[in-house]
């Protein structure tokens, strides 16, 4: 939001003058801090990353003690360095010995930091995939290392990038500022004005309940968000999966007297319409929940309102 | 404690934004097309998108030259163009056939499934799997039969 747009001034600042307004994509209501400035649509859209230099160009760290029945496996971890921020990123190689390694990726990223490199950067809290730091893309896929299991052939090597189209603060840690402000703009708390009945508490219907099943498991973990080709475009003004079936969550909650104004939010050409069905967010969810099913439906609520 | 915030901390708000704003400048974007794994949810989506514009595409840059042709002196009618088409050899003639079948064949289908799941019916991993791999299937096998006609 604005710090994107911030940075991007500096970067553009000896560029152009804005363009005309005419040709500004317009409408987005929620976030209004790109209208009249097409330079940053289209630098979106050019906005290429970052090439880590391939781990054919670099060295690989060897397992500290391998023996005769060692299964040694080989990893590819994205590196970059904040305090060398001249350097390009590249993929560092580390073997282990699968034998003296937990099952999951996560358990290689902790044995690498604990025994054989510990300037290796990356989230983890909980280990067990409810926290949601540890998302990152593995073998090309966005998931939690935690929940991940380490492929047992040998003859595979895996490869550990940051989620991707993130800015990288360190290694495998992604900038998540601009997704917070995102699920903080959608107004995430229960809106009402009136009173309950009772005076004591909000009801619902065993029916209403259920209506939330599948939306508030969500662990904003951002792998969704990350994993759709149209949140990496234009994620300066559309949620993006994750925070859209937030947002679903709320307008589909019985107790909540906001739905109007939660749904016009919405209602614009970018903060919700930007997703295209391509449904790679549900394909990818770590915890098994379907975005795209409740995109659709805010969709299709907006549509015969 | 204010509820609206104070105008020392709207100041320090500001500093940390174009201390981000700076950092931002140096950090590197984290790889995405280049490294996400090929699957047939965002790999027929973008087939999609891009069957759609060389369609249309294709209807507007004929249309535009159809209707410039008598001015110009070209002769674009459709005898013409069968005429001129009748005299390309077997090989030729199937592979542009098939060229020109398989991205009007894929839109068609895959257009259907996109409408389907505007109605919020069909999405989930193993239906958006199963009717991905039916309408590639039907994508060749009627454009081919297109082809042969």
């Amino acid at each position: 939001m604005a710090l994107r747009l911030a940075s991007r001034r500096l970067a553009l600042a000896s560029a152009a003058a804005p363009a005309p307004r005419i040709f500004a994509r317009g409408m987005a209501s929620v976030l209004e801090h790109t209208k009249g400035e097409p330079l940053s649509t289209v630098s979106e859209a050019l906005s290429s990353s970052t090439a880590p230099t391939p781990p054919s160009k670099t060295t690989t760290i060897k397992e500290p003690e391998p023996e005769k029945s060692s299964k040694i496996k080989t990893f590819h971890i994205y590196r970059w360095n904040p305090d060398e921020p001249s350097s390009k990123p590249k993929m560092q190689s580390y073997t282990l010995d699968l034998n003296k390694t937990g099952p999951m990726m996560l358990d290689a990223l902790i044995r690498i930091k604990n025994e054989v490199d510990p300037t290796l950067t990356f989230r983890r809290s909980c280990r067990e995939g409810i926290c949601g730091s540890c998302a990152m893309n593995i073998d090309g896929v966005n998931t939690l290392a935690c929940l991940c299991r380490i492929p047992t052939e040998t003859t595979k090597e895996s490869r550990i990038y940051p989620l991707p189209h993130t800015y990288v603060v360190k290694d495998l840690v992604p900038d998540l500022t601009q997704f917070y402000k995102q699920y903080k703009s959608i107004k995430p708390y229960l809106q009402r004005s009136t009173p309950p009945p009772d005076g004591r508490e909000y009801r619902q219907s065993h029916e209403d309940r259920r209506k939330l099943d599948g939306l508030y498991e969500c662990i904003l973990c951002a792998c969704c968000s990350t994993s759709c080709p149209s949140y990496w475009w234009n994620q300066e003004e559309y949620l993006g999966p994750a925070v859209l079936l937030q947002s679903y969550r709320w307008i589909a909650d019985s107790r909540d007297e906001k739905t109007e104004q939660r749904k016009d939010a919405l209602n614009n050409s970018m903060t919700l319409y930007r997703c295209h069905t391509i449904l790679n967010c549900s394909r990818t969810c770590p915890k098994g929940l379907n975005p795209a099913l409740a995109i659709a439906e805010i969709k299709k609520s907006l549509a015969f309102a | 404690m204010s509820s609206a915030p104070s105008a020392e901390s709207m100041k320090e708000n500001d500093a940390g934004t174009s201390i981000l704003a700076r950092q931002r400048l140096n950090r590197p974007v984290a790889p995405h097309l280049m490294i996400y794994k090929a699957q047939i949810t965002w790999y027929l989506s973008g087939l999609n998108r891009i069957t759609g514009c060389l369609l249309s595409g294709g209807f507007y840059v004929f249309g535009a030259l159809y209707l410039v042709a008598p001015y110009v002196g070209w002769h674009l009618e459709t005898a013409v163009l069968a005429a001129a088409f009748a005299k390309w050899p077997a090989v030729l003639k199937v592979g542009a056939k098939v060229l020109v079948a398989l991205p009007f064949t894929f839109h068609s289908f895959n257009g259907v499934r996109h409408l389907t799941w505007d109605t919020a019916s069909m999405i989930d991993n193993k239906k958006v799997n199963q009717t991905g791999w039916t309408v590639v299937g039907l994508t060749v096998v009627s454009a081919l039969l297109l082809a042969f006609l």
